[in-house]
């Protein structure tokens, strides 16, 4: 049967029919459909299931706030879960499949924990997962991983492209509905720039649903008017389908545009504004709250309005034969629009003994019964209501009357959306005539002059009246385009405004009052967590009395939809077990977004290749057409080896070693950082900032540095040269560049300012290329223009000069162990000399290696690399470099730290080799050295030395320097891989190779 | 996301483009300090809910430090100003003094 209308539905084209699955059967709606709106057209009424308890869920709202009909849409690189089936339009082709079921909707297993339920009370997990600690790794970790998650994750990287965009704006406006367009027109005729943000696809609120009149015109024809003046006027900007999700500081707000969810098409399909606005009015409406009676929770009960909206908005009706039930007049315009429109209401249930105003006595008028100072007592119906109980509301719950109905329409009364008023700090009010709170005008959130930058306008600030609505949008607008400096037009008259006069709300938090635990613990707040007002009784009578703790142990509002039903239910069932007032429980934090932002808008266009820059040499072309495999090593990309044709990467990396240290090898180094440091207190800053002495080095010099942080831990090491008295080049590790660069302005700028010294960071200027081995010398010299000889460049000395033509720094400094130049040109002459190497190098088998080679030849000789050896936890002395630490500096930078007494212990971690015993197999990375049961150290390097012919490591180990000799034990998955602790230099321990 | 003014390339910017560097003013202890002296100078920091001495770098610009004088509650900002002073400058103070009369400096 079709709950289509024959006709009606302001939104909808009946002319343009759509076609869509669900589950994989074929319905039909029609452009303008939500997917909501369609499926109850097409009397699906049973969604989905809840998640703790798998009960059946049929849709409850309109909008945002909808916590039952989340779907699974879209497939494979499109596959999305956990989407509002109120906010998702209706496209040919979309599929939709609901959630949280198995093996189907109608039948599934997971509904036993419903049987159960009395044994998952509030607080479940806590009580149950406690002990035995075994049973947590094989019992309920997987029950619980199984059980938790309502949609399934995607398998396939999105297909989407998605993008930011930035506004800026003199006031912008969250919500087109009454408020925020009169907002908007007011603020607009200021000549204020204005930016109008409108989270569904079309505008108007509630004016398109209510029964109303302004200025003589009906709600839409009003909307409509006020679109066409708005629409004249070049500074406003208004934006369907974006949702503002986020007041921040200063007047930054996120916006959440839906490009073309509505419509695939090959364009962004969210767009993230990232808008700056000087004034920010939060024109956001207002919420309807559930009602709190037994059996609230089965498919057919719904919010009042959301009934009025699919009857109006889209001509589909939710039922034939609806029972109103309330605490408030608007609800009556419900029961009013459905007999409009010829379906049947048997009666309006209104718990105000002296029920309500003007809609009432119309609805009496047109014959519908109204029973006042009335409850549900409960609601017939597993998969779908079918009747509802009536009783008194004062009592206890006894039913006095049984009536057949297919819809359950309710109304608790409205709390005005609150959430970007509250985002960035603005305070709320108890308003205790409509039962709600409300924004605090006189503490809203404040900017950086000290001012409130956002204003809440009409529902949203708690003018709930229309009337008062426009009135409140009005000042709002006026008072932003004032505080933005615009002169305000004269104020147009004021708006006729004509509707019912409305009989005030009563709270009714429980429904019977008098309501036992057996209708209690059938009452739900939180309809997708499964809470239910015996939870959050229970959690009251066992001690929680915050209502933030209170949410986090029964799980209230911490589903997808964050509570926007149930928060204000939830919390007053709680003030009312704690015998305490609403307003002094108060609210839980509302944090942004308002509701769930995709993850791809967020990312933006930082994804895939975009995602980074990688950073790369002049050189890094030659490797890549060279068999380099690469490895990330900071931002840039480095090669690892360079695999000839048919070697694996071992074999590659041992015959780079064997001919870097037989003949010759060539690296390039151009990733190290470079940063020059000028000025007639350069040397008094390095001092200052190395743990060893550099202002005593001779120009054409250079000297191996550690820098510790103030902690004393070491974050960095590298060459320092000498180039003349006043300047010094720092070389830092290849990921320390940049930070290395930030540490001595942040150092010079804000502690020794009076310093003379200039800091620059040339770590892109130069390529750096390492000539490496024994053979390194004669090919210098064949490459001709600079003497490399011992006498002219001696080891730790540098020259400037040319070679082959080309101006280039020449350093003798050696990370292997081995006669080695490092040849700096300028950047555009890197590949150049890269090349002329080369070709010099030819007639030694000249052999590029990777970043692999480097590492082991350095282990061999024992260098350390930071970030290896150290962890931001280890000191020069744990690393056995006391010989870089000054004694004679009165101070350098932790200098202090490392003389705390944790940091002298005697039997801290110390960087020892380690020889395996087993020839064939190296150590495990990170293997933890296991002694007596406990861990003493762990294996911080670890590789197989193609130079010695058998695998070494090194290791921080509690004493270890007092260990030599010991064997110790390294357990890992079963085995037991035992080495020898030895000095860490395994290699030429005299340094006799480098220095020839 | 707040709104800065860097004091030394006169530009105004999103905290996007800066970098905070924690509590200002703090006096360096090292070398022969005392151990109190050393960790009140590491580790302890005021964190007060209101007025706040910060410093911040203009990372993404100049590459400049600077200070912010702040509200931490309400995210008011009184005024930015040279990294290089020990002491925030007699036209921040007036200019907090005059928005919060009650606060006092501490020395």
């Amino acid at each position: 049967m079709s709950l289509r209308l024959p006709e009606g539905g302001l939104l909808i084209d009946r002319s343009a029919p759509v076609r869509f699955s669900f589950n994989g059967k074929t319905l039909r709606g029609f452009k303008g459909d939500t997917l909501a709106s369609a499926l109850i057209a097409a009397n699906r009424r049973m969604v989905g299931r809840s998640f703790k308890y798998h009960r059946p869920r049929g849709i409850v709202a309109s909008g945002g706030e909808e916590p039952n009909a989340l779907m699974n849409l879209g497939e494979g690189a499109r596959f999305e879960p956990n989407q509002r089936a109120t906010t998702t339009e209706i496209f040919n082709g979309l599929k939709a499949r609901s959630q949280n079921h198995w093996p189907s909707l109608e039948f599934d297993i997971g509904a036993i924990n419903n049987r159960l339920s009395r044994f998952f009370p509030a607080g479940f997990y806590y009580k149950t997962f406690m002990k035995p600690q075994w049973a947590w790794k094989h019992v309920f970790e997987p029950i619980i991983r199984r059980s938790a998650g309502l949609g399934q994750v995607p398998s396939e990287r999105d297909s989407d492209r998605y993008e930011y965009f930035y506004a800026y704006t003199d006031i912008l406006i969250i919500g087109a509905g009454i408020a925020g367009l009169e907002a908007a027109l007011e603020a607009g005729r200021s000549g204020a720039k204005v930016l109008v943000l409108e989270q569904a696809a079309h505008i108007g609120g509630r004016a398109m649903v209510d029964d109303v009149e302004i200025d003589g015109r009906d709600g839409p024809a009003h909307i409509a008017a006020v679109k066409a003046a708005l629409d004249a006027l070049p500074n406003v900007t208004l934006r369907t389908r974006t949702q503002g999700a986020g007041v921040f500081d200063h007047g930054y707000a996120l916006g959440y545009e839906r490009v073309n969810d509505h419509a695939p098409a090959n364009t962004p399909r969210h767009r993230l504004w990232r808008i700056r606005a000087k004034r920010i009015i939060t024109a956001t409406g207002a919420l309807e709250r559930t009602l709190n009676f037994a059996g609230n929770d089965i498919p057919g009960v719904m919010l009042a309005s959301a009934v009025r909206d699919y009857v109006q908005l889209y001509g589909a009706t939710p039922g034939t034969r609806t029972v109103v039930v309330t605490n408030n007049d608007d609800a009556y315009q419900t029961a009013l629009t459905l007999h409009k429109a010829g379906l049947d209401v048997p009666l309006i249930i209104d718990a105000r003994p002296q029920g309500g105003g003007a809609w009432s006595a119309k609805a009496v008028a047109a014959g519908i019964r109204v029973e006042t100072g009335h409850a549900v007592a409960g609601v017939n119906g597993k998969k779908h209501v079918t009747s509802v109980e009536i009783c008194l509301q004062s009592g206890t719950g006894g039913a006095v009357e049984t009536v057949d109905c297919d819809c359950v329409a309710m109304s608790g009364g409205f709390s005005p959306v609150v959430h970007l008023w509250s985002h960035c700090g603005g305070k709320l009010n108890w308003d205790e005539e409509n039962a709600m709170f409300a924004p605090d005008p006189n503490r809203p959130p404040t900017d950086q002059n000290g001012e409130g930058f956002v204003i809440a306008a009409g529902s949203a600030f708690g003018a709930l009246k229309t009337a008062a609505c426009i009135a409140s949008a009005r000042a709002a607008a006026r008072q932003a385009a004032e505080e933005v400096g615009r002169s305000l037009a004269e104020e147009a008259a004021a708006r006729q405004v004509q509707t019912a006069d409305e009989a005030p709300m009563a709270a009714i938090w429980s429904m019977p009052a008098r309501a036992p635990y057996k209708l209690r613990a059938k009452t739900w707040l939180d309809f997708q967590n499964d809470v239910k007002v015996s939870d959050v009784q229970l959690a009251a009578r066992e001690g929680y009395e915050s209502v933030e703790h209170t949410k986090r142990y029964t799980t209230l509002g911490m589903a997808t939809d964050q509570g926007k039903l149930s928060n204000i239910n939830g919390l007053a069932v709680l003030a009312g077990s704690l015998g305490a007032e609403i307003p002094d429980v108060g609210t839980t934090t509302f944090r942004p977004p308002y509701t769930p932002v995709s993850l791809g808008a967020i990312a933006g266009e930082a994804a895939g290749k975009l995602f980074k820059p990688t950073r790369k040499t002049a050189i890094d072309g030659w490797h890549k057409a060279h068999g380099a495999i690469f490895e990330p090593v900071a931002d840039w990309r480095r090669a690892y080896a360079y695999l000839a044709k048919g070697e694996s990467l071992q074999e590659a990396i041992t015959r780079e070693i064997i001919a870097t240290r037989k003949s010759v090898g060539l690296f390039d180094a151009s990733t190290l950082g470079k940063i020059v440091v000028k000025g007639p207190d350069a040397g008094r800053f390095l001092d200052l900032l190395y743990t060893n002495m550099m202002s005593t080095l001779k120009p054409g010099k250079c000297r191996y540095g550690l820098m510790c942080n103030e902690n004393g831990f070491l974050m960095d090491d590298g060459v320092v040269a000498r180039l003349d008295e006043d300047t010094f080049l720092c070389h830092t590790t290849t990921g320390g560049s940049d930070r290395i660069h930030a540490h001595m302005e942040e150092w010079l700028q804000t502690e020794w300012w009076d310093l003379k010294v200039f800091t620059a960071n040339l770590t892109e200027q130069f390529s750096q290329i390492a000539v490496v081995g024994p053979k390194a010398r004669k090919v210098l010299e064949a490459l001709g223009g600079l003497d490399a000889s011992r006498d002219a460049l001696p080891f730790m000395g540098f020259v400037e000069g040319e070679l082959a033509g080309i101006k280039a720094r020449v350093f003798r400094i050696s990370f292997s162990g081995e006669l080695s130049y490092e040849v700096a040109v300028p950047n555009s002459q890197g590949l150049l000399m890269w090349n002329l190497l080369l070709q010099a190098g030819a007639a030694h088998d000249i052999t590029p290696y990777g970043t692999e080679a480097l590492h082991v030849m350095r282990a061999e000789k024992g260098f350390v690399v930071v970030g290896d050896e150290s962890d931001g936890t280890v000191t020069p002395l744990d690393l056995n470099m006391s010989w870089a630490v000054s004694k004679k500096k009165e101070d350098f930078i932790g200098k202090r730290g490392m003389q705390r007494s944790f940091l002298t212990a005697e039997n801290r971690k110390q960087l020892v080799g380690l020889r395996p015993l087993d020839d064939k197999v190296k150590l495990p990375e990170a293997a933890h050295a296991v002694e007596n049961g406990k861990a003493i150290g762990h294996v911080t390097s670890t590789y197989f030395s193609p130079t010695l012919g058998h695998p070494i490591a090194m290791a921080l180990i509690n004493g270890g320097l007092g260990r030599m000799g010991e064997v110790l034990e390294f357990p890992v998955a079963g085995t037991v891989h035992k080495a020898e602790v030895v000095d860490p230099v395994f290699y030429d321990k005299t340094g006799a190779r480098q220095d020839v | 996301m707040l709104i800065l003014r860097c004091p030394c390339c006169g530009i105004t910017a999103e905290e996007t483009e800066f970098h905070g560097g924690g509590e200002a003013h703090i006096k360096r202890h090292a070398a022969a300090s005392s151990d109190a002296a050393f960790a009140t100078y590491m580790f302890e920091r005021k964190n007060p809910k209101g007025v706040v001495f910060e410093r911040w770098r203009h990372v993404y610009g100049c590459g400049k430090w600077f200070h912010a004088a702040r509200c931490a509650a309400t995210l008011e900002i009184f005024g930015t100003y040279s990294a290089q002073t020990v002491r925030p400058p007699k036209k921040i103070i007036t200019a907090i003094k005059a928005r919060r009369p009650d606060w006092e400096e501490t020395k």
